[in-house]
């Protein structure tokens, strides 16, 4: 439905990173086997390759964001790329700047690529539409809508713990309704052929006709839990318990927080992930987040070697000619 | 100015009139159908050979931007355009700045109107001051000053005592409400219809109980209170059945909905195209076939342009901070002639639901081709046919969802109290 015409270029290379919605499983495969290339280079004495030299990246964060900027600072940096943070929560819009104003003043700066992150759904969608033909756009998370990087890591995460996609039951805890990072990774595992995504969350927070995005839902934690081998964690926003959503944190927790206790309904080799901030004690308990089949740690690092991969794809470059260190 | 339209098929539905006849006009009235007065000169000979010579069209809202948001729109630029769809008669709900709740602000209008003298406008006055649903409006006196009823327009109500009151006080004005069914809390902010479209693409959605909801609690208190009716655009096929019970009741209720919820879904708005950003929203298949049914069992008996010209700046923007609305008062008639062809609907139904029908919602005596009545006429093409494009709009609002439509229907003339106010060029 969305982005596919206008994610790949004309000859189907990756050209804007806007969702993990109707991208091909081979595209998919082809961005995690390129961040397995780039998840060493982190751990070498220098950190670098000139894959990405004389190129110019800015983040655009509409909306603040600590952990997802600097994993894109850093793979940017990592492939020597010159980056630039703009802050636009704080400056331009409130200056009255019109988006479409900030984005052409930008390009004027010849930037090669924009990073985006956007309280709205669609706003990277619209910026792709925006912009001239040369510059290329990732979405870093947009409304409720996609977040395809950070579904991309888990993937990635997934697929070092557990080989292959085929034969894997998922499931996906709480705040559905409210997440880009859980429809990305619906997105994701359908196309990497999962045997089976649920999502477990009451029915506040579980957006209508969701059955229609190939998932079980499942309003019983329990239930849900019962055999799958991923358990992917979201983090309850603290405002989503005033009003009507929910009734307290402790209520949440009782029905849905992952405990050790609880985990004993998935296999025995489950792996638990969150993207992060955690909430302790809210949707986690602090025996799983820090107990040894939480792979949470991993997903960051893994985070820069995904980033990293998608940014070289979409400029064409091939780690395979990354050629030596600086 | 006397005018002889010859030749062309007459089609006025209400007072079956369906044939190859003569049309008389003079001095702003129609003087004569298939036989003119004795001795009758015209001035102007219209040929209307192979063409529809019907009533001019009634269009229950369409928003002209003025006063208050003349960088959108304006009285010239939109009268021309609806014109050009063969429009004569437009009501104007009343969420201009300022809001239609002094007589000062329907003086304006009709002053505006008449130096623009291209089509009858009829405002609609505030049912509650400043739209904000607390404090009751002076509906006798902004009727005396030329409202044709009282709307609180897309504002809620939230206060049902407040509704209740405003609704007897309308009816003891003897005013028909014009009510847009929308519960507020309901909407939460939503800015698309609730199912699997708003769902993938992360929108903030609109339930179809929005609309229930609210339209049940009016019901009740239309029920209660036996004021006059007219509900305004619905969307979902669930208030077309409230509405025919009701009506089925012996309620005094109408309703009408809005041309783009006959043509499109919430399928239209997959690629964030913020063009199809419009309230009510599309909702689904199953909604727009129900409002088709509606139109045909004759609950519906009205579709309106719902016009809402924007400038280019309100549409550029991630679609939740576009503003709602199509640019719609051009096509309405091709739009409508579109679903003829279809076989959705029958002509004689189509023509009527522009013209006599939306005449008598509003309680003018308009929208028919009786001999006495002002000479708004409209003639159209209906086996000519033009590709939509932006540009060539007439519309200051380049906002049309209908972009590379191949639409039928060219009007060739539009009279407008005897006077030829538009011509194909």
């Amino acid at each position: 439905m969305t982005g596919n015409t206008i994610q790949l270029d004309k000859n189907g290379n990756l050209k804007h990173f806007l969702t993990t919605e109707g991208l091909s499983q081979s595209l998919l495969l082809s961005i995690l086997d390129h961040a397995e290339s780039f998840a060493g280079v982190g751990e070498r004495a220098v950190k670098k390759v000139p894959l990405l030299r004389g190129k110019t990246i800015a983040n655009l964060f509409f909306e603040a964001s600590t952990r997802t900027r600097t994993t894109f600072e850093l793979a940017a940096k990592r492939l020597s790329a010159d980056i630039l943070n703009l802050n636009i929560a704080t400056s331009a819009t409130s200056k009255g700047e019109t988006l479409s104003d900030t984005l052409h003043t930008l390009e004027a700066m010849h930037c090669d690529m924009f990073v985006v992150r956007h309280a709205n759904s669609g706003a990277a969608h619209y910026i792709a539409t925006q912009v001239a033909p040369h510059i290329s756009v990732i979405n870093a998370g947009d409304g409720r809508h996609a977040h395809p990087t950070q579904a991309m890591l888990d993937m990635f995460t997934i697929r070092r713990h557990k080989k292959s996609f085929e034969n894997l039951r998922v499931a996906i805890v709480g705040d559905i309704l409210h997440s880009r990072v859980a429809r990305s990774e619906i997105h994701a595992l359908s196309t990497l052929g999962v045997l089976e995504t649920r999502i477990i969350a009451p029915q506040t927070l579980i957006p209508k006709d969701a059955e229609n995005l190939g998932v079980q839902i499942y309003h019983d934690m329990d239930e849900g839990l019962d055999g799958v081998d991923v358990v992917m964690m979201l983090r309850l926003q603290k405002e989503r318990m005033s009003g009507a959503l929910l009734p307290s944190e402790y209520e949440y927790f009782q029905r849905y927080g992952l405990t050790n206790k609880r985990l004993e309904k998935a296999k025995p080799d489950a792996i638990v992930m969150h993207p992060g901030p955690i909430n302790r004690g809210v949707e986690i308990d602090s025996d799983v987040a820090d107990g040894e089949r939480s792979v949470i740690l991993q997903q960051v690092s893994h985070g820069i070697a995904v980033r990293m991969a998608v940014m070289a794809m979409i400029m064409g470059r091939q780690p395979d000619n990354m050629g030596d260190t600086e | 100015m006397r005018i002889l339209i010859s030749n062309g098929r007459l089609l006025d539905p209400v007072n079956k009139l369906d044939g190859k006849q003569d049309l008389f006009i003079a001095d702003g009235k129609i003087v004569g159908v298939k036989k003119g007065p004795d001795g009758f000169e015209s001035d102007i000979q219209l040929d209307a050979k192979d063409k529809i010579v019907m009533p001019g069209l009634v269009d229950l809202c369409a928003r002209l931007r003025e006063p208050g948001y003349a960088h959108k729109a304006t009285f010239a630029s939109e009268c021309h355009a609806a014109n050009s769809s063969g429009i004569t008669s437009i009501c104007c709900p009343p969420d201009t700045k300022p809001v239609v709740d002094t007589t000062a602000v329907v003086e304006l209008i009709h002053h505006r109107t008449q130096k623009t003298n291209r089509t009858n406008v009829y405002p609609l006055a505030a049912l509650t001051l400043g739209l904000q649903g607390e404090q009751l409006a002076e509906m006798d006196t902004l009727k005396r000053a030329g409202c044709i009823g009282v709307s609180n327009a897309l504002a809620p109500i939230e206060n049902t005592e407040v509704l209740r009151r405003a609704f007897e006080y309308a009816h003891s004005c003897n005013l028909t409400v014009f009510f847009f069914a929308e519960d507020n809390s309901l909407k939460n902010n939503g800015v698309a219809h609730e199912g699997h479209v708003s769902t993938r693409l992360g929108l903030p959605a609109i339930p179809e109980t929005a609309e229930t909801v609210a339209l049940s609690r009016a019901l009740l208190l239309v029920e209660q209170t036996k004021v006059k009716a007219h509900f305004c655009r619905l969307s979902s096929a669930r208030g077309v059945s409230l509405i025919k019970a009701a009506q089925e009741q012996g309620l005094p209720v109408t309703a009408d909905v809005a041309i783009c919820n006959l043509h499109l879904t919430d399928m239209d708005v997959a690629d964030y195209n913020s063009d199809c950003h419009l309230l009510p929203p599309l909702r689904s298949e199953r909604d727009r076939q129900g409002l088709i049914e509606g139109i045909k069992n004759g609950i519906i008996t009205a579709v309106c342009s719902d016009h809402q010209p924007h400038d280019a700046d309100a549409k550029a923007a991630p679609f939740s901070l576009t503003e709602p609305g199509a640019s719609t008062i051009e096509h309405l008639l091709p739009l409508m002639l579109h679903l003829v062809n279809r076989n959705e609907l029958k002509l004689e139904q189509a023509i009527s639901a522009l013209t006599s029908f939306p005449a008598k919602i509003l309680g003018i005596n308009k929208g028919t081709l009786i001999t006495g009545n002002d000479a708004d006429i409209c003639i159209v093409d209906p086996d000519a046919s033009n590709i939509i494009e932006k540009r060539k709009l007439l519309s200051a609002g380049k906002n049309t969802p209908f972009k590379g439509w191949e639409l039928p229907g060219q009007v060739t003339h539009t009279i407008y109290n005897g006077e030829i106010v538009f011509k194909q060029e």
